[in-house]
């Protein structure tokens, strides 16, 4: 039995995807590269008497790293990669449509001393557009086997499977480079002056005509000045000779040229393709811009309702599951941890996989379908001017439905920096968690009047206002940022349109899949404990003798009653009242009269404090809690009158003549809730993104600051009208 | 900086829309030249200004075959041919 690794490369857009997925079939593993947010796929394929390692490296155009993903490309193939093994061979992955530009990494990997295949996708996108291969001529001049594909179809998979698993030598380079430099390649690798790993042909060459010094970083080599010395040596001395500014792509396109020009032929092309026609649509100023808003508005859509009905659903069967489950535990704590911690907790969970889903079930389409590129191309001018790039549009949008999949969809944004600052802002958009409260609280005490002439509600006014907030502060976050944290210089915005084609929905699926399980396991277990804790916090000490003396206060009451009905609503009442009590006894509560001082000048009083204390693991925790506190119960909902109700009525304690939500506090809460980080599964993923505790504690401290000192600000100078 | 010294050569930004130049150099020795570079923009190829996006940058090319957009102020580095 033989083992066989083999790494599969190209550019980014070549198809290389499905070409992984129609090779590997269902025997495939995503996940991360330890240390990074890069994804890891690997497959398993058994052919006869060799079993295969698939090793799917993430796109890239050349083996000069520029962003995080390139690097573990180059370090897999080097292998370098911590938890891979370095690849037998090598399957280069080349859109022959774009074969010019796709054969320069090919050449690079030539020189890699590995045997290497190259597979052709995209075949029939080149003959619509009137492109004749000549295959057995680009195998010849590459010197390695050249096996035209579509993976979409399953055409040409079976014939490569033969050829990667055939008897085969390494490949060699095939552009030559001047003679003075192969000369100092070679005395570079048999000298003494490298560290040994780096006495290698292919890596010296590296070292020599890649200038950023790349290579002997991802190959994890610490190079002392004496190396470093003998190879700006020899660069020197290669340069005197042949003073070409960027020797390495200028030889190298010298030589694809010259291939390009002799085996393929162009013929006119068979009239206007869809594709074409398509592209023509998309790239028009007009109807291209029109379609962008039509695109980015559906999908807003499916992210914030299409997702309302499952998440429905899904609130639906954790609330059965704990009122079933409830009914098997008799009352106690342990009935509390389960139904109010456990269930309670892992439904506040699961309940934003809808969401997760949906927008990244959409966002693979459009990456797919390569639109993804021109959507960051339109966006980027706009961008530009917080120092972001338009790669950062995508996850700012799909905040406003949700931060947790906004910042996943981060990832797709090359430069770090860019990246990161993306991350930390986007939990400023106004989420639909907050929009609960928004609406709770401009019903409960915003004046239903006309403004503006009678076109606008106040109501809808004050509710629009809150997202406009969000958006603001976040444009001032990133400016700021971006000219001091993250300061550095601006990344350069070189990125491919790929032409139109349509998506494999097999891999947009088993994409969006692994990303919600990813979720799930991941943040749900933290999220999952800091709920419980928070339970634990309003919970105990749960002394019965609260309990025991409201009821004895109200049995007067139920002694008066004979009507059944009356009977059971006060019943209601006193449940009610029984855990608004326990609440206002447990830690929590005692917490919230202790901080009573700090959100005062918020307008604020301590039930407010507690209920925004107990909304940190999940904003929309606030309604429930304030049910509770309000005296109402568990079960309500923005929609129910009573707490709407409750929430006019309601005084400060010992001053029933005093109102607790005025205008200035309903606008100070809502300021609070639009701009605070009350969302635990926001800060976990953050720092399963960024790979370190830091950026979510960051995140949460200066949310939370702006959120204290802006509310303070709306309710003191609101008051003054 | 350099770009100041050198006015009078013909920048990639200068093609009109639907427009093909032939590419002379491009400027700079640090990393982004590089990327520009393996990109397909080296001196002798060919590329055509597409369009630009609503608000003017970036703008859209196309070469070898594949669309590709740049920021102005990387295109500003990129010389071509005088005809």
């Amino acid at each position: 039995m033989n083992e066989l690794t083999i790494a599969l490369v190209g550019n980014p857009n070549t198809g290389k995807s499905s070409l992984f997925n129609a090779l590997a079939g269902l025997h495939q593993q995503v996940g991360n590269y330890p240390g990074v947010t890069v994804e890891k796929k690997v497959g398993q394929v058994q052919l006869e008497e060799t079993s295969l390692t698939l090793i799917d490296v993430p796109g890239t155009y050349s083996l000069v790293a520029n962003s995080p993903d390139e690097q573990v490309a180059v370090s897999v193939l080097l292998g370098s990669q911590p938890g891979t093994t370095r690849p037998d061979r090598i399957l280069c992955v080349v859109d022959a449509s774009n074969l010019a530009r796709n054969l320069y990494l090919v050449t690079q990997v030539l020189e890699m001393g590995l045997p290497v295949i190259v597979a052709l996708t995209m075949v029939d996108i080149a003959e619509q557009r009137g492109l004749e291969i000549d295959i057995a001529g680009l195998s010849e001049a590459l010197g390695v086997p050249v096996v035209a594909t579509q993976p979409n179809r399953k055409k040409g998979i079976a014939p490569l499977k033969e050829v990667l698993v055939a008897e085969q030598p390494a490949a060699v380079g095939v552009v030559a480079f001047p003679d003075l430099l192969e000369h100092q390649v070679e005395q570079l690798a048999s000298g003494e002056k490298l560290p040994a790993p780096l006495q290698d042909p292919f890596l010296a060459r590296r070292l020599l005509l890649d200038a950023t010094g790349s290579i002997a970083e991802v190959a994890a080599v610490e190079m002392d000045e004496d190396a470093r010395r003998a190879v700006e040596d020899a660069r020197q001395r290669v340069k005197t000779e042949n003073p070409v500014h960027g020797l390495e792509p200028v030889v190298r396109y010298g030589w694809i040229k010259q291939v390009v020009d002799r085996l393929v032929s162009r013929q006119e092309a068979v009239g206007e393709t869809g594709q074409g026609r398509l592209d023509r649509l998309l790239t028009h100023r007009i109807s291209g811009t029109l379609i962008f808003i039509v695109v980015m508005g559906l999908l807003f859509q499916a992210v914030f309702s299409w997702a309302l009905p499952m998440m429905d659903v899904i609130d639906g069967s954790f609330a059965w599951l704990g009122s079933t489950v409830g009914n098997w535990i008799p009352p106690g704590a342990l009935h509390s941890l389960v139904v109010d911690g456990v269930i309670a907790g892992v439904g506040s969970v699961v309940i934003f996989l809808p969401q997760i889903i949906i927008l990244f079930f959409f966002i693979g389409w459009l990456e797919g379908c390569g639109y993804m590129a021109r959507a960051a191309y339109l966006m980027d001018r706009l961008m530009a001017g917080v120092g972001l790039s338009g790669r950062s549009f995508i996850p700012l949008l799909s905040s406003f439905a949700c931060a947790i999949p906004g910042i996943m969809a981060a990832r797709v944004i090359k430069n770090p920096r860019d990246r990161l600052t993306t991350i930390l802002v986007a939990p400023l958009m106004s989420c639909s968690a907050r929009l609960p409260v928004y609406v709770l609280l401009t019903a409960a005490c915003i004046p239903d009047q006309r403004v503006l002439g009678g076109w606008l509600g106040l109501q809808g006014l004050v509710l629009f206002s809150m997202y406009v907030l969000g958006v603001v502060v976040a444009i001032i976050v990133a400016f700021i940022l971006k000219t001091t944290l993250l300061k550095g210089p601006t990344p350069p915005f070189i990125m491919e349109l790929p032409g139109f084609k349509l998506p494999n929905l097999v891999v947009v699926s088993r994409r969006m899949l692994s990303q919600g399980w990813d979720f799930v396991r991941q943040a749900g277990t933290l999220i999952f404990a800091v709920t419980v804790l928070v339970w634990a916090a309003g919970y105990f000490p749960h002394d019965p003798e609260v309990e025991s003396q409201l009821r004895e206060s109200y049995q007067q009451r139920f002694d008066q009653l004979a009507d059944e009905g009356e009977r059971a609503e006060l019943q209601a009442e006193l449940d009610a009242a029984v855990s608004g009590e326990y609440l206002r006894n447990s830690v929590l509560g005692k917490m919230g009269q202790t901080i009573e001082p700090f959100v005062q000048p918020l307008g604020w009083d301590w039930k407010i404090g507690i209920s925004v204390i107990a909304s940190f693991p999940a904003r929309e925790v606030v309604i429930g809690t304030m049910g509770v506190i309000y005296n109402l119960g568990g079960d309500t909902d923005e929609e129910s009158a009573t707490l709407r109700d409750h929430v006019r009525t309601a005084h400060w304690d010992g001053e029933p003549d005093r109102k607790v939500f005025t205008i200035p506090v309903a606008l100070s809460m809502m300021v609070f809730f639009a701009l605070c980080a009350q969302c635990a599964s926001t800060l976990v993923v953050m720092k399963r993104e960024t790979n370190s505790w830091r950026w979510p504690l960051f995140t949460f401290v200066y949310m939370t600051g702006i959120a204290y000192l802006a509310a303070m600000l709306i309710y003191q100078l609101a008051s003054r009208f | 900086m350099i770009t100041c010294l050198r006015r009078n050569w013909k920048m990639l930004t200068r093609l009109a829309r639907g427009e093909t130049g032939r590419i002379k150099e491009v400027l700079g020795e640090d990393s982004i030249a590089i990327q520009l570079m393996e990109m397909g923009l080296v001196p002798g190829i060919d590329i055509r200004r597409v369009g630009s996006a609503p608000l003017g940058d970036p703008l859209e090319f196309e070469l070898l075959g594949f669309r590709l957009s740049l920021r102005r102020r990387e295109s500003e580095r990129v010389i071509l041919f005088d005809d």
